[in-house]
This record gives C-alpha cells, sequence and structure tokens, in this order.
C-alpha cells in the first residue's frame, strides 16, 4: 500500500477528483503555479492546467464569494484559505452566501464547495497563524464542517466533501501534514511513512461525512478528540497507563453522535479536547450532547481540556498548547471521581 | 536630500540591512521560531518615507515589518528580543515578529493578516482630520494586499472624507510566490485610487531619495488637507518572502542583477563619496551599527523568557478567569 503524508493524501486526493470529474476547479493564493503555501496543490497546475487550478488574488471575500457563484452554477470548486486565520474576510461569504443559498431558495440552488484550510498551532505562528476556528463553521446552519487527523482519512474525507452537494469546510491541522504529532514539541515526530494511517489506497475511496473512527478501545474513559488532539490523547493514554477509549471524531457536523453516545454508556466517563479556545467552543456542544444522552450513565462531571480563553501566544506557544501531560492529568481526574 | 540626511539615511538603511542579517542567522540557529519575513532589499522605502514625517504622524503595515520598526526609531533590541520571544521584546513575546508596536514612536504595527492594516491606517488618518492636525497616517501595504476588498473601502472612505493618508504600496513584485503579473490585473499599481481621485506616482523605491522627494509631496497633498494619496514604491526584496520559501518561483540571475544594479544601500553609498564624504565616515557608521545590532542580538539571547504568568494577561483589561487545569 502507498504511504503518503498528509500533504500528499490531500494532493491525492485533489488530483483523483480532478481526473475524474472536469467540475471540480482548485484555487486560491498561491496554489497554481507555487503550488500552495503547504505544498497540497504541487503539480496540479501542470497537470490540469490554469483554468482548473489557478493563482488568487489574495483576496479571501473575492476567492469564497466567487467559488459560491461556481458551484451554484454547476462547478464543484475547492478553494484554498492558505491559513484559516485568513478566513474572516470571507466569513460573510461563507454564512451569508454559500450556507444559506439553498435554504432561502428553497432547494433551488445550492453551493457544493469545498473550502481547505489549514488550522491550528504548533508553529510559532503566533496570533494570526495558529487558530483553530472550527466552532465558528459548527454553529452556522447549512454548513459541514470536517477535520481529519491523518493522511488516510484526508484524502477520503476530502474526496466525500467534494462529492457533497452542500458546502463543506475542510480543516487541516497542519502540525500533523508530516506526521502523527502527539504534543511532545521537544521530541522528533514519527513520520507518516512509519505510521499505519499513512497508508492511503491509490484511486477513489470515500470516507462518508458523520462517521467517528474509534482510535483506541477501552473501557475506563471515553475521549472525544479531532485533528491533532487525537494523537495527544493517544500519548496521554500510553504515558498514564488509562483505559481511555478514544474516538475521532473526523466530522464535526454532521456529528457521529450514535458512536459518542455507544461509548460513553460503557464507559460512564468522557473527556473532550479541542486546542481552540474553551469559552464557546466545540467541547461545550459535545459536553452538552453527551449530558443530554447519558447523563444517567455518567459516573464522573464531563471534563474538558482546551486551549486557554487567550489570544494564541508567540513564545508561549507550549504553555498554551492542551499537551498530553494536561490531557494526562484530566483522564486521571475523571476516574478519581 | 543635504548631505547630512543622507549619510542620516545611509546609517538607518544599513542599520536594518545589518538587523534583517543578523536575524536571519539567529532563525538559522533556531533561537526565532516561527514567521521572520525578512525587509532586506526594500530598506529605501521606509528611510525615505520617514525622512518626510512630523511629530505625531503614524506608521502602520502588515507583517514585513522589522524595517518600518527601525526606521521609525524603535530600539533594535527590543525588536530582537521579540524575535526571539523574549520578556524585553516590544509585545513582551505575545507578538512575534509580526506583531509589534510602539506608541511613542508612532508605530501601530506590525499585522499579520494581508491587507487589514489598510482600513485601520484609514482610521488613524481619520482621527488626524477629526482633531484637525496636521498629522498624516502612512499606511504601507505590499502589492499583493492591494487587491484586497478592503483596500478598496479604505480607498472609498479617505477620498470621500478627504482624510490625510497616504497609501504606500511596497510592490517587491512578489506576493509570496505570486509575481504581480499573476496576481493583479492592474499594471500600474499607482493608478488604482483613480477611480476616487486619489492622485498617485511610481517611484523608485529602490532610491532613497527619490522615495523622500516623492513623500514629501505626498505628505503636503495631505498636509493641506487635499485628502489621501497613493504611492506605488517600485522596490525589491532579496530574500525569500519568509525563511521557509523555496524561492523557485524567480531566477538567480534576477535577484542578483538587482542586487548588483539597484542596491538602495550601494546607491547611496556612491553619491555619498561623491559628496566627499571620506571612506573613514562611513566605515565608522559601519562599525556604529555593527555594534548596535550585536548589542541587540545579545540582548535578545540573555533577555529571560516570558514569566507564566504573561500567558494570562493582556487578553482583557481584567485578567481572566480561568482556573490552570
Amino acid at each position: 500500500m502507498p504511504r503518503r503524508t498528509m500533504v500528499e493524501a490531500i494532493r491525492d486526493a485533489l488530483d483523483v477528483m480532478m481526473a475524474r470529474d472536469p467540475r471540480v476547479v482548485v484555487f486560491g493564493e498561491d496554489v497554481g503555479y507555487f503550488g500552495g503555501v503547504f505544498r497540497c496543490t504541487e503539480g496540479l497546475q501542470r497537470k490540469y492546467g490554469a483554468s482548473r487550478c489557478f493563482d488568487a488574488p489574495i483576496s479571501e471575500t473575492g476567492i469564497i464569494g466567487v467559488a459560491v457563484g461556481m458551484g451554484a452554477y454547476g462547478l464543484r470548486p475547492v478553494a484554498e484559505i492558505q491559513f484559516a486565520d485568513y478566513m474572516y474576510p470571507g466569513y460573510d461569504q461563507i454564512v451569508s452566501e454559500a450556507a444559506r443559498l439553498r435554504y432561502r431558495s428553497a432547494g433551488e440552488f445550492t453551493a457544493p464547495m469545498v473550502v481547505r484550510m489549514p488550522c491550528g498551532g504548533g508553529i510559532f505562528g503566533g496570533q494570526t497563524h495558529s487558530q483553530s476556528p472550527e466552532a465558528l463553521f459548527t454553529h452556522v446552519a447549512g454548513l459541514k464542517t470536517v477535520i481529519p487527523s491523518n493522511p488516510y482519512d484526508a484524502k477520503g474525507l476530502l474526496i466525500a466533501a467534494i462529492e457533497d452537494d452542500d458546502p463543506v469546510i475542510f480543516l487541516e491541522p497542519k502540525r500533523v501534514y508530516n506526521g502523527p504529532f502527539n504534543g511532545h514539541h521537544d521530541q522528533p515526530i514519527v513520520p507518516w511513512a512509519r505510521h499505519p494511517l499513512g497508508e492511503t489506497p491509490d484511486g477513489h475511496y470515500a470516507i462518508p461525512l458523520g462517521q467517528a473512527a474509534v482510535r483506541r478501545e477501552g473501557a475506563a474513559v471515553t475521549v472525544l478528540a479531532y485533528g491533532t488532539m487525537v494523537h495527544v490523547a493517544e500519548a496521554a493514554a500510553e504515558e498514564t497507563g488509562v483505559d481511555a477509549e478514544i474516538i475521532d471524531l473526523r466530522s464535526l457536523v454532521p456529528l457521529d453522535v450514535e458512536t459518542i453516545v455507544r461509548s460513553v454508556m460503557k464507559t460512564g466517563r468522557c473527556v473532550i479536547l479541542h486546542e481552540a479556545t474553551r469559552t464557546s467552543g466545540f467541547g461545550a456542544e459535545l459536553s452538552a450532547q453527551v449530558q443530554e444522552r447519558c447523563f444517567h450513565h455518567l459516573e464522573a462531571p464531563i471534563l474538558r481540556v482546551t486551549g486557554w480563553d487567550t489570544p494564541y501566544p508567540h513564545a508561549q506557544e507550549w504553555d498554551y498548547f492542551p499537551g498530553p501531560d494536561r490531557v494526562g492529568r484530566a483522564l486521571r481526574a475523571v476516574l478519581e471521581e | 536630500m543635504t548631505r547630512d540626511q543622507l549619510l542620516q539615511a545611509y546609517h538607518d538603511m544599513l542599520l536594518i540591512r545589518r538587523f534583517e542579517e543578523k536575524a536571519g542567522q539567529l532563525y538559522g540557529m533556531g533561537l526565532i521560531g516561527g514567521f521572520c519575513h525578512l525587509y532586506i532589499g526594500q530598506e529605501a522605502v521606509v528611510v525615505g518615507m520617514q525622512a518626510c514625517l512630523e511629530p505625531g504622524d503614524q506608521v502602520i503595515t502588515s507583517y514585513r515589518d522589522h524595517g518600518h520598526m527601525l526606521a521609525t526609531g524603535m530600539e533594535a533590541r527590543g525588536v530582537m528580543a521579540e524575535l526571539t520571544g523574549r520578556s524585553g521584546g516590544y509585545s513582551r513575546g505575545k507578538g512575534g515578529s509580526m506583531h509589534m508596536f510602539s506608541r511613542e514612536k508612532g508605530f501601530y504595527g506590525g499585522h499579520g493578516i494581508v491587507g487589514a492594516q489598510v482600513s485601520l491606517g484609514t482610521g488613524l488618518a481619520f482621527s488626524n482630520w477629526y482633531r484637525e492636525s496636521r498629522n498624516v497616517s502612512l499606511t504601507y501595504f505590499g502589492e499583493g494586499a492591494s487587491n484586497q476588498g478592503q483596500v478598496y473601502e479604505s480607498f472609498n472612505l479617505a477620498a470621500l472624507m478627504k482624510l490625510p493618508v497616504i497609501f504606500i504600496i511596497e510592490n517587491n513584485k512578489y506576493g509570496m510566490g505570486t509575481s504581480v503579473e499573476r496576481a493583479s490585473a492592474s499594471h500600474d499599481l499607482s493608478k488604482n485610487g483613480a477611480a476616487w481621485g486619489i492622485p498617485g506616482e511610481q517611484v523608485n523605491g529602490m532610491d532613497v531619495t527619490a522615495v523622500k522627494e516623492a513623500g514629501e509631496r505626498a505628505a503636503a497633498h495631505c498636509r493641506e488637507g487635499k485628502g489621501p494619496y497613493l504611492l506605488e514604491m517600485k522596490t525589491y526584496r532579496y530574500r525569500g518572502h519568509s525563511m521557509s520559501d523555496p524561492a523557485k518561483y524567480r531566477t538567480r540571475e534576477e535577484v542578483q542583477k538587482m542586487r548588483e544594479q539597484s542596491d538602495p544601500i550601494e546607491t547611496a553609498r556612491k553619491m555619498l563619496l561623491e559628496q566627499d564624504v571620506s571612506e573613514a565616515e562611513l566605515k565608522k557608521i559601519d562599525d556604529e551599527v555593527k555594534a548596535v545590532v550585536q548589542e541587540a542580538a545579545d540582548f535578545a539571547q540573555k533577555s529571560p523568557e516570558p514569566d507564566e504568568a504573561e500567558l494570562w494577561t493582556d487578553v482583557l483589561l481584567e485578567a481572566p478567569v480561568m482556573e490552570a487545569r
């Protein structure tokens, strides 16, 4: 089975879909000639030409607005926002146009489009190159929000997102582009080539949106995580020896509530992780969902381990990042209840 | 420029050049983390423009900001210590390379989002207008940012209200890896404000005297209450967009040619020698600059890491309530 980094897996998904479907058009800042700042689109312009893979001016509002129009008129645009932090000028187009077109036209028009955005910290990007804005999308009816944690999922989910008839926000945790970063920033990263989830089949495969994956089975506590935090959870479980069941949500909207509920009913405990700030983060939604459905099975309060309610710091990046030590403490804490 | 003004400009450009070279070295040694966008090659732009300013004028720019800060007179040591993420940095390690400020020097940042500072700079100009001061806002952005929608929203507002803002497009030819020809349908960016009647001119941004002359025309226009002015500085960055730039979008020969034929510091040096400034005098400036940069580098390595509590300060006026878990 071929091995790919997450960058290569994403590039391969775009390649597969551009070859299969002439409606698929890929664009964004530095995406064409340069091949993308993280190299996710390298070679696509050479292979498919500049009408199907092109450079957009630095105009996020325009990029997303144009994608909505392309999608409404029969294309399948895949737009890249170079960093999720650059999304805000285009947010109005995402919320007021892309997400709402289907509803306000009673299904007459839709915006089948994917907006890819590298997100998350861990690269000393400071406050304008490190954010995790997923909750800003999950809060908007009419959008789907996906966040893979590994190359296999990235390829299958991106293909499913492109084939989806609704707008999909596809968040790419940039710290795991090249390997399963587990929060130990002082240790070398294992490359995807040596990780089973680096194995990505050639050709077309899709992972349906809304299906979580159980990364590690366990009986003592359910850990809900996505993106980079899946690997942090795995490290914390290993290091503490806690028998944690780790669920990689993969897609936040639609959400695989069934898998979550089944697990929490079994373990009776739940810890929720995300890198984004805590207040009104997606963890609050997860916590509410679990509480509503599993209240009588819970043996301890649900805990969240998240980024702090501060802007993403520059020098103090690792004090902000919810690393394996903080996660490990939470795992132990819920067991002591 | 008088002899003394040119000497000062030479000093300031050289300080930026040596500072940036040192920053590149420290980055290579792993002492600077994350993003670092060097200004090498573009020094004449900020130094020439700074020479047109009066006390109280404001400067705002994007993320390639080290040169702007040094030109406003911010201390090299404070800038360098922010690059290394130390408590002695201008933002005490909170901001990093792209996010530094100085109220004292009229420097309003240091902004990491392409184009976002342009409307802020327009707001600074509004404040000048509102207070009926003579002050001018110098609002810098790159040719890449010049296609952002908010740039044109700002143009309209500034022209409508006749706000004293000099919009300065630093056209270094490449928005990261995309050349201006591949990103912009407009090739004479000085005309980008024409729809709103904003006068503009293209300036040789590699020549500090040309920059200063154009800057003075622009500043006079603003101070006379005639509204905004647009300067397109034709300049060039020798280094990559950031430290991780493979630079495959241009040839080595192109960079070499600019260095050899248009270098702003070399040009100023030649002019000074023609004005009978001695080699010894220039050498003295070189030595002074070197010493300042070395002191900054030492300080940036010796200054302590930010205190743990620093993570929680400056979020809101009140300290946030959050127990550490």
